[in-house]
């Protein structure tokens, strides 16, 4: 499959300040994307660029094979992080304003809304201002909006901010569902557990550049350290010390038993296996514990955004 | 895809359902007449209550000219000192007490009238007393010099020069006053509505940066769409607004005059011009030459021209208004930004008024009229009297190239300045805003 999205080298500057330097991505069909960053890296610029909010200074984004044009608003669902709505507006007449303003016919759009609002069980809200909604609430028909006009690609900048646990799952089980009917989604955040659950590929970007991207298992196992998690139950632990640090290098470690074993990281060198440290301890006592160290995306991004 | 129509369609049902402006649409007309009626009934009230004042005439030659009249009774008092006078007067709560002093020689007599009461007197009644006294003391003085007086009376002459232009219209004091009503009417219109929609456009473009909806929006049309959408609806919900107040201030007036008798138009300011300038004229039809005065208006010129200023005046402003709004994030930092837009607003409005009426083809009021921020106040203000045309279209053409760079430059900053939340700009950044 191909990329449904490219952006080829986008830079943008702000007087003196670089927003975006070079910056390219290129998001496979039917992913979920994650644009990873900390705050004020350009990740929302990147997306204004990408919704034709802000015109880049150079480069150029492919969607479906043609350059970005006018057209395209409706190919593209977002759900932008500083969101709200016509505080005084109805919930409905509102909806439809929206929907409209992407493309569809009013019959359709409500035909549409009446479907979603029974889905998200808010058939009652149709006449209801926004300012009588709870904040959850606002974001439900907002992420209704974003997704009524079944756009090919759906952009989320830190879309469970605000929502309370329940609606986020909910929220990302439609998200999920959205991408097995078809569509592709980019999803901005910098809280990785939602990034671990939900993304194949991400681009992180720091200080206006890419600095990393690519599916996210490849990552993981770019930026694995060759480590392992131990727990050994042991007569002599001291002189089992000994040994490990000699052949191998040891760190201490913060995972937790019930029992009075000795825990260590221990970390291979290039030349040596898993099985070499998993038969040397073997003889040396009964092994209660052995795991190899994923890193996790907080730690990738941590140690990426650190290391530039 | 053309969402503009749609812009358009929500901003206005949002303006024309909103409970405030519905409110303030049906009251204001409402207060407006109720405030005119009300001083047009105290003053009536004011004029119709009877006052008697007690004259004592010491020389016995003048109080024989103070008449009654249907306001004001005069008490002619004989014998008494100018003390018991007083504390007659006093006693009998009279409006006051005129005293005119024995005098030998006519000249000297104005040395010795004073006027008393207990709470110092209105100036009309003081004006009255003073022109009757004038009046019977020159003629006094006249007669005593030998004059015949019934002489000079027939033999006074009263002159209203009958104006005519060269192409045979006729014109009087009328006329200009009509002129300057309609020129005055259209200049100051412009002016109220750019002030009340100018300022509910740039409310409503704080309410979508505040609401924070503005970036979904824009994330379907273009900026400069969306502010346009903004200006047009609004002004449309503004128009009905001004048809409705139209409407229902005449019906008000209409009942009011019907019910209680009073005729507002009089009362009004403009009633009171027309009065005054008719004084003294030989013809005493006012309506009639204030007809004759309106059809020799330029018309058909004031109607096009009143439209295309109008409209151009006001787009060139409300645009401004749209550009402050996107800047800001909340109403009380727009201050700093609106002087320079009120600025030549207010001047425009001056200049309509002081130099326009004076001379309404002078320097200074064709140099304004033609200057693209006070040009639509101040070249509707002159209109009536008659601009050539040519000055009219180069007017204009100033205008509209005016309106659209600041429409390119109001979209510049509308578009970089709703998504900049935070800190209130400055001028200098708004600057910066245009090269993004």
């Amino acid at each position: 499959m191909g990329n449904l999205l490219e952006a080829h080298n986008v830079s943008k500057k702000f007087g003196n300040y670089t927003a975006l330097n070079n910056v390219s991505i290129a998001v496979p069909q039917g992913s979920i994307f994650g644009l990873l960053g900390p705050n004020g890296a350009g990740k929302t610029t990147l997306i204004r660029v990408i919704n034709q909010i802000t015109m880049p200074d150079s480069g150029h984004v492919i969607l479906d094979n043609e350059p970005l044009q006018n057209h395209h608003v409706r190919d593209i669902g977002y759900l932008p992080e500083e969101r709200g709505l016509y505080k005084s507006m109805k919930v409905g007449e509102q909806a439809l304003y929206l929907a409209q303003l992407k493309g569809l016919s009013k019959s359709e759009a409500k035909k549409r809304l009446k479907y979603w609002f029974e889905r998200l069980e808010m058939g009652d809200w149709w006449n209801k201002k926004i300012q009588e909604l709870s904040k959850g609430m606002a974001q439900k028909v907002q992420f209704i909006v974003t997704v009524l006009h079944e756009p090919k690609l759906l952009i989320f900048d830190e879309p469970f901010s605000g929502f309370d646990p329940i609606n986020a799952i909910l929220i990302k089980d439609e998200i999920l569902r959205l991408r097995d009917e078809g569509a592709t989604v980019i999803f901005s955040t910098h809280r990785m557990e939602s990034v671990e659950e939900l993304c194949d590929h991400i681009a992180l970007i720091h200080k206006s550049n890419k600095i990393l991207d690519g599916k996210l298992d490849d990552i993981k196992r770019e930026f694995k350290t060759n480590t392992f998690e131990i727990g050994i139950r042991a007569t002599n632990k001291k002189v089992l010390e000994q040994e490990l640090a000699d052949k191998f290098t040891v760190t201490p470690t913060s995972f937790k038993t019930l029992g009075n074993e000795l825990k260590r990281n221990i970390k291979l060198a290039e030349h040596q296996s898993p099985n070499e440290l998993l038969s040397f301890l073997t003889s040396r006592g009964e092994v209660s514990h052995f795991v190899e160290l994923i890193p996790s995306a907080n730690d990738i991004f941590i140690q990426a955004v650190k290391s530039n | 895809m053309n969402h503009l129509p749609l812009i358009i369609k929500r901003e206005y049902l949002t303006k024309v359902k909103n409970k405030s402006f519905i409110i303030m649409t049906i009251l204001s007309p409402i207060i407006m007449v109720a405030l005119i009626a009300v001083v047009a009934y105290l003053t009536q009230l004011n004029k119709n209550t009877e006052k008697t004042i007690a004259i004592l005439d010491e020389s016995g030659m003048i109080a024989s000219v103070f008449e009654d009249t249907e306001t004001t009774k005069y008490l002619i008092l004989d014998q008494l000192s100018l003390e018991s006078a007083k504390k007659l007067t006093e006693t009998q709560e009279n409006y006051g007490l005129l005293y005119i002093g024995n005098f030998e020689e006519i000249s000297d007599a104005h040395k010795n009238i004073k006027f008393y009461s207990e709470e110092s007197p209105s100036i009309n009644v003081i004006s009255d007393l003073e022109s009757k006294l004038e009046k019977q003391l020159t003629d006094l003085k006249l007669e005593s010099q030998g004059v015949d007086i019934e002489k000079i009376r027939t033999s006074k002459v009263t002159v209203a020069i009958g104006q005519e232009s060269y192409l045979g219209k006729k014109t009087s004091k009328i006329d200009s006053l009509v002129k300057l009503i309609f020129g005055g009417a259209a200049g100051y219109l412009l002016f109220m509505f750019i002030i009340i929609y100018g300022n509910m456009i740039m409310r409503s473009v704080i309410e979508e940066k505040t609401s924070r909806i503005i970036e979904i929006i824009i994330s379907s049309v273009k900026p400069i769409q969306l502010m346009l959408g903004k200006i047009i609806g609004t002004s449309l919900a503004g128009i009905t607004q001004f048809v409705i107040w139209v409407i229902l201030g005449g019906i008000l007036v209409t009942i009011i005059s019907a019910i209680f008798g009073v005729d507002l138009l009089q009362a009004s300011p403009s009633g009171q011009l027309l009065n005054e300038a008719s004084n003294g004229s030989t013809n005493p039809d006012i309506v009639q030459s204030a007809m004759r005065a309106f059809y020799n208006l330029p018309l058909t010129n004031l109607v096009i021209a009143f439209l295309l200023f109008f409209i151009a005046g006001y787009l060139l402003y409300s645009s401004l208004y749209a550009a402050i709004g996107a800047a800001v994030d909340n109403e009380t930092d727009t201050q700093q930004f609106l002087m320079p837009i009120l600025m030549p607003l207010i001047l425009a409005v001056y200049i309509g008024f002081f130099t326009v009426i004076e001379n309404p083809h002078g320097t200074i009021s064709t140099i304004f009229s033609f200057i693209p921020f006070t040009s639509p106040v101040v070249m509707l203000m002159r209109i009536p009297f008659g601009v050539p045309i040519w000055q009219q279209i180069v007017s204009l053409v100033l205008l509209i190239g005016t309106f659209m760079f600041t429409v390119w430059f109001a979209a510049k900053i509308y578009r970089v300045g709703i998504l900049m939340y935070g800190k209130k700009p400055t001028y200098r950044e708004i600057l910066k805003w245009i090269k993004y």
